[in-house]
């Protein structure tokens, strides 16, 4: 009797142990992973606010040594190559999600079609950079803000349908039955009806595929290539905001440093402001509000 | 147009008069609305609405497009190191460019090594934390952290290699390393030189950047299981942790395993991070303090000065490998996921 009850209460203890350092390290874990977060968010806010001037958006790079410079051209670089981007990335990504969503619902077609996105979606960014060196690049013999673009369309275009088509899902049967009851072609009816009615997911959804490729470094390294000049020609290199800081980051300049600093720090307060969008349009529900 | 804009008065100007007057002009010439006047302005709908069909059924087949281009671009110009190296070329360890003697072993090990690295720091924290969201935390946190995770996971890898030079590699070589090679030191796996930069600090860059995937995953699949599930263990008279133990994680073990391939497949083919870090040397070595290449930053560093033609092949050939290796780890880890949540919201009734 007497060993079994001590046992019970060694087995007692043992167990409130195992659960009070389970529930701490849980806790600790958690710390551990926000800690280095908070550092990058303070660091850049620290060191970037201090180096963010004026100059900074409106000057060209200036030989090193001299101060002043600025990202100018990569600032006009990276909206290029993303306007190109997203002109050709959301309207295939948006299509195809229509397709999965309206017509392709449930067949095998539509199964393998969303399989082999989330399978695209995970393909290196800098495998996909060497294949468009390979497509455009290759044969023109030159870099140029193109093969930029198209690389980067082509990575938002899963993105975009995969969430285009999740948003569309949510849009209830009976405002596409309305909209078929009225004698409204199909056609019609999935682009101003569930497609309208599904915009402000859809729009986060792009803008979530925007703000992923805008910090895509890997891919423009050898398509898009980086411009000390002005440039806004498609058949030239341009420079990118993400190519300038790994340029600068890596140079062995005081000056650069701060440049590539303040450089991410736009590039975050861009991202971050997408992604908060997102969590917002997609958590407080303006689609839940349609059911 | 006009008609459009007429037809909604023509009720309020009539209500002065019977109703039943008013009522006749409006229905005879005006259509209701738009979308009458637009079916009446157009023939037969079908053609329409099958061209539309086509057209988003191509856009969704571009992707398979997407996929095949990738492949056959990577295929036709890696040929020349194909055709001479054949298999050989990931066995070799000679990298060297002015001889054109390309062997990829030194990358492949390297690629393998600090996702590794980063699995075994990322996987225990991403757990924990999954752990601690969907089980032990406050409401009012919840959400902050999440929400904190995901924007880890918003961060373009060219800031985490910014952050990883500038703030981890300093942080590293001066007060984490010494410590490991104090007390690891005698496994050989932490010995001097101590750069900051090598294949520890991308271990460690990699494992920042896979920790929000893997958590935030793992803590769907938790989600997943059925709370019959905890209330079961729970009322048996397990403590919080056995019933996370037996009732939680046992049954998500297939879907964490899948997050944590997902994980590692982000670590396999991250590249600006890493190739900031991890100090460009094609060479094997055991220290993981010591400089190193992995498959996707010797692209990065390489391909823009690769000048001759078989040099450049080697690097595209080293693409196609990542691009096969990543495709298959991706498709594991889907599939594990989706076996587990696909079923999850039948079962929780």
């Amino acid at each position: 009797m007497a060993t079994q009850f001590q046992s019970s209460t060694a087995n007692r203890r043992w167990r409130w142990f195992t659960n009070h350092a389970a529930t701490w390290l849980a806790v600790g874990s958690t710390v551990l992973v926000v800690a280095p977060l908070v550092a990058i968010f303070m660091d850049l806010v620290y060191k970037g606010a201090s180096s963010l001037n004026w100059n900074f958006f409106t000057k060209l790079p200036v030989p090193p040594g001299e101060s002043g410079g600025g990202m100018a051209n990569a600032i006009i670089g990276s909206i290029v190559v993303l306007a190109l981007a997203s002109l050709m990335g959301i309207p295939v990504g948006i299509a195809g999600g229509i397709y999965l969503s309206e017509f392709g619902r449930g067949t095998k077609l539509s199964t393998v079609v969303r399989f082999t996105a989330d399978i695209l979606n995970g393909v290196p960014s800098i495998v996909m950079g060497i294949a468009i060196y390979g497509l455009i690049v290759a044969p023109t013999k030159t870099f140029s803000a193109f093969a930029g673009g198209v690389v980067l369309g082509i990575m938002m275009v899963p993105t975009v349908a995969r969430t285009t088509e999740e948003m569309m899902l949510m849009v209830p049967h009976s405002i596409r039955e309305a909209a078929l009851g009225l004698g409204v072609p199909n056609w019609r009816s999935v682009l101003s009806i569930t497609l309208r009615t599904a915009m402000p997911g859809v729009i986060t959804g792009c803008m979530l595929a925007f703000a992923r490729v805008a910090g895509e470094t890997a891919p423009l390294l050898f398509t898009a290539l980086g411009n000390d000049f002005w440039s806004t020609s498609l058949n030239q290199p341009i420079e990118a905001l993400p190519l300038q800081i790994y340029t600068y980051a890596l140079g062995p300049y005081d000056e650069w440093h701060r440049l590539a600093w303040a450089g991410s720090l736009v590039l975050i307060v861009l991202i971050v402001v997408s992604v908060s969008l997102v969590r917002y349009v997609t958590t407080r529900g303006v689609l839940k509000g349609a059911n | 147009m006009s008609l459009r804009i007429q037809e909604p008065r023509a009720p309020k100007s009539a209500d002065a008069a019977t109703p039943v007057d008013g009522l006749v002009p409006v229905a005879v010439p005006a259509p209701a609305s738009g979308v009458r006047a637009f079916l009446q302005a157009r023939g037969s709908s079908s053609m329409a609405d099958s061209t539309f069909r086509w057209v988003m059924l191509l856009c969704a087949l571009s992707i398979f497009a997407i996929v095949g281009l990738i492949a056959v671009e990577l295929v036709v110009h890696s040929q020349l190191t194909l055709a001479r190296f054949g298999l050989k070329f990931f066995v070799g360890s000679a990298w060297d460019p002015v001889n054109s003697n390309f062997g990829a072993l030194p990358f492949v090990y390297g690629t393998l090594v600090s996702s590794a690295v980063a699995l075994v720091i990322a996987v225990p924290l991403a757990v924990g934390v999954a752990v601690f969201l969907t089980e032990m935390c406050p409401k009012a946190l919840r959400g902050g952290l999440s929400f904190l995770t995901e924007l880890l996971a918003a961060i373009p890898s060219v800031v985490y290699g910014l952050w990883g030079i500038f703030v981890l590699v300093p942080l590293l070589r001066g007060y984490i390393d010494p410590v490991l090679i104090k007390v690891l030191g005698w496994t050989g796996l932490f010995v001097r030189p101590d750069f900051g930069i090598g294949m520890f600090a991308a271990g460690v860059i990699l494992a920042i950047m896979i920790l929000p995937i893997i958590s935030s995953l793992t803590r769907e699949v938790m989600t997943a299981v059925p709370h019959t599930q905890r209330e079961a263990v729970l009322a048996l008279g397990a403590t919080r942790w056995e019933m996370i133990r037996m009732g939680v994680l046992r049954n998500a073990r297939i879907g964490i395993v899948g997050s944590i391939i997902l994980g590692l497949g982000r670590a396999l083919g991250e590249t600006m991070a890493v190739a900031m870090v991890i100090g460009s040397s094609p060479t094997i070595s055991k220290s993981l303090l010591a400089p190193a290449s992995t498959m996707a930053s010797v692209i990065a560093n390489e391909f823009a000065e690769a000048a001759d033609d078989t040099y450049r092949s080697a690097l595209i050939e080293i693409g196609l490998a990542l691009f096969i290796v990543t495709i298959i780890v991706n498709m594991l880890a889907r599939l594990l996921v989706w076996a587990v949540t696909r079923g999850a919201p039948a079962r929780v009734n």
